[in-house]
């Protein structure tokens, strides 16, 4: 199948300007290539540092990149200017770790959803909010919540507003950059269910970029891990985290404990 | 063994401005041993952070302990003046919080940092108080103590910064740190460090710790007992291996269920599937109503939950379950 989108030897230099103008060069991305299927998720996992949030301001447009092209849907973004770009960005978009921090708390839900339709300028005022509420129920926000502000939602809450707004310019790719890490177990879980029912019905391609191994691992098609800017390793869950070749791989199995929780016992709970 | 901290009965409740009172903490009770670290157990709402200001009487005005007795090396906290809980803060109970970064001084020296908590409890000449200072950010950093002792917290990493924390809560050789989600913004890799970090200051220094987070794993092969939070109240309490590996309320069986499968369990026909959930709505903390906290969603309940709460019952080996389907 022809890929959704396509990274090749992508590069990010940002240039620290020291005090006499010699500045040092920092490489965020060092020829990064991978590509995602459509309806597919790329789970990409590394530590602290490794670029995993370059790549997705590199693919969501928002952080030019400094050569290398992005594929996505035949067309090479990365070399779009400005006003190209317009029509490519709702189909990409992004929900990022703290939606407490990633909401403004004097909209309303409702608000939150119709702000990206308000920017696009292409429906009347009705129909943005019959398409607003809908995808609120679609996400498990009942039509009464939405004249609420986003500060009086739960974590959990919060989070699937900020996955309706991604959603609500029905983009194709959808960048969840730690989408899960400040949210209570069980509510993760809950989110996880909503991301994978999200993506059969819209046949949603994720990147699912997360520090936690056993829900990428969960939730990946495939398993990206990053280290120093390069993707040191890519393939199947239970290969890359099972047989990992790669120093930085083994690295971050030993530091996921998890082996020791056996939640799923046997006699049925 | 003696206990170093014995919580009876403890309740507290915050009050909104109109005075409508919501409780935080129900009927709590536990003890901690001198050198054991007891992990606290629970998701937002459940009380760990309130359970945690308690222990040292920092809640915010609106916060008040209603009822209960914290004994701590023999002294009730809940009873002692200004005077005396100034001599237990910080010098004999140590608190580090969430955020190492909003809880460090922008502009001051790591070193001076750690010196100021010295300061505040005895007075120390400059020169002994600077070698004071040294050795615990030895046995902190062993390989940069001077880089780290002159650098000002933005120049530090997420794990370094938590580590100067660390250092500062046991400057003053307390016998108990709570630590209050201490790796919650941290990666895998530094997490696993500062828990090590914990470890090894248990061994040397015979600390108790107290450690709240809100995730399992964190907690096993580290803690000693996990005591598990839903609502303010006790749900289970035991030893760590029988609690995440057999755990016996219906909450804490379903929020292990809720974790994705164990990286060595994982296998292609599980992958994308639906994992389970917890079905309802998180805790109200207005719930005023009597019966048990987690009856509205649970799987197992019957007439008999909501019309009381559940007592703590004893069961194996010191493992305290607190539902009715084991008699409670």
């Amino acid at each position: 199948m022809q890929p959704l989108i396509q990274v090749e030897y992508l590069v990010k230099r940002y240039s620290s300007r020291g005090v006499l103008g010699s500045g040092e060069v920092v490489s965020a991305l060092n020829e990064v290539s991978f590509s995602v299927a459509p309806g597919k998720t790329l789970a990409l996992v590394g530590a602290s540092g490794s670029g995993k949030s370059t790549l997705a301001l590199c693919l969501a447009c928002l952080e030019r990149s400094t050569s290398g092209r992005i594929w996505f849907e035949g067309r090479d973004i990365a070399a779009l200017d400005e006003k190209q770009l317009r029509a490519v960005r709702p189909q990409i978009q992004l929900v990022f770790q703290d939606p407490a921090s990633s909401l403004n708390p004097r909209f309303t839900a409702l608000e939150i959803v119709t702000e990206p339709l308000l920017v696009q300028r292409k429906w009347g005022t009705r129909e943005m909010h019959e398409r607003a509420l809908a995808l609120l129920e679609r996400i498990g926000l009942s039509r009464g919540m939405a004249s609420r502000r986003t500060g009086e939602f739960s974590g959990g809450q919060r989070q699937r507003l900020a996955i309706a707004r991604a959603l609500s310019l029905a983009p194709k790719l959808l960048i969840l950059d730690e989408a899960l890490s400040s949210l209570d177990c069980s509510v993760q879980a809950q989110i996880a269910n909503l991301l994978l029912e999200l993506q059969s019905s819209f046949v949603l391609t994720y990147l699912f970029i997360t520090h936690d191994l056993a829900m990428a691992a969960h939730l990946g098609d495939e398993i990206a891990v990053m280290n120093r800017g390069r993707i040191v390793e890519q393939g199947v869950p239970e290969k890359v985290l099972g047989a990992p070749s790669h120093e930085a791989t083994r690295g971050l199995v030993a530091a996921t404990p998890g082996s020791i929780v056996t939640p799923r016992m046997p006699g049925g709970l | 063994m003696a206990s170093i901290l014995e919580v009876r009965n403890l309740h507290v409740a915050y009050f909104s401005r109109t005075g409508v009172a919501s409780s935080a903490i129900v009927d709590v009770s536990f003890s901690v041993r001198p050198g054991e670290i007891l992990g606290v157990l629970g998701e937002s709402g459940s009380g760990k952070s309130t359970l945690a200001a308690s222990l040292l009487r920092l809640l915010p005005a609106s916060g008040n302990i209603q009822q209960g007795s914290i004994l701590f090396e023999g002294r009730d906290v809940l009873q002692a003046d200004p005077r005396e809980l100034e001599s237990i803060r910080g010098r004999r109970i140590a608190l580090i919080d969430q955020e190492p970064s909003v809880a460090l001084h922008p502009t001051m020296r790591v070193g001076d940092q750690i010196g100021e908590v010295l300061a505040a409890h005895e007075y120390l000449d400059k020169k002994v108080r600077r070698e004071r200072v040294r050795q615990i950010l030895e046995a902190l950093f062993p390989a940069e103590t001077e880089r780290i002792s002159s650098s000002y917290p933005h120049q530090l990493s997420g794990g370094q910064r938590q580590r100067v924390l660390i250092a500062q809560a046991i400057a003053c050789g307390p016998s108990m740190v709570v630590a209050d989600e201490p790796t919650a913004s941290l990666d895998p890799t530094t997490q696993r460090e500062i828990l090590s970090v914990f470890q090894s200051l248990r061994q040397k220094f015979g600390l108790a710790i107290i450690l709240i987070t809100h995730n399992p794993s964190l907690l096993a092969g580290l803690a000693d007992r996990v005591l598990v939070l839903y609502a303010g109240s006790v749900a289970e309490i035991g030893p760590t291996d029988s609690v995440l590996s057999s755990p016996l309320h219906p909450y804490t069986r379903a929020l292990l269920r809720c974790l994705p499968p164990p990286l060595c369990g994982a296998d292609e026909a599980n992958r994308k599937t639906k994992l389970p959930v917890i079905a309802g709505d998180s805790p109200n903390p207005a719930w005023l109503f009597p019966g048990c906290r987690f009856e509205p969603r649970c799987k197992d309940r019957f007439e008999t939950c909501r019309e009381r709460e559940p007592a703590a019952v004893s069961l194996s080996e010191g493992h305290t379950v607190s539902c009715f389907k084991f008699g409670g």
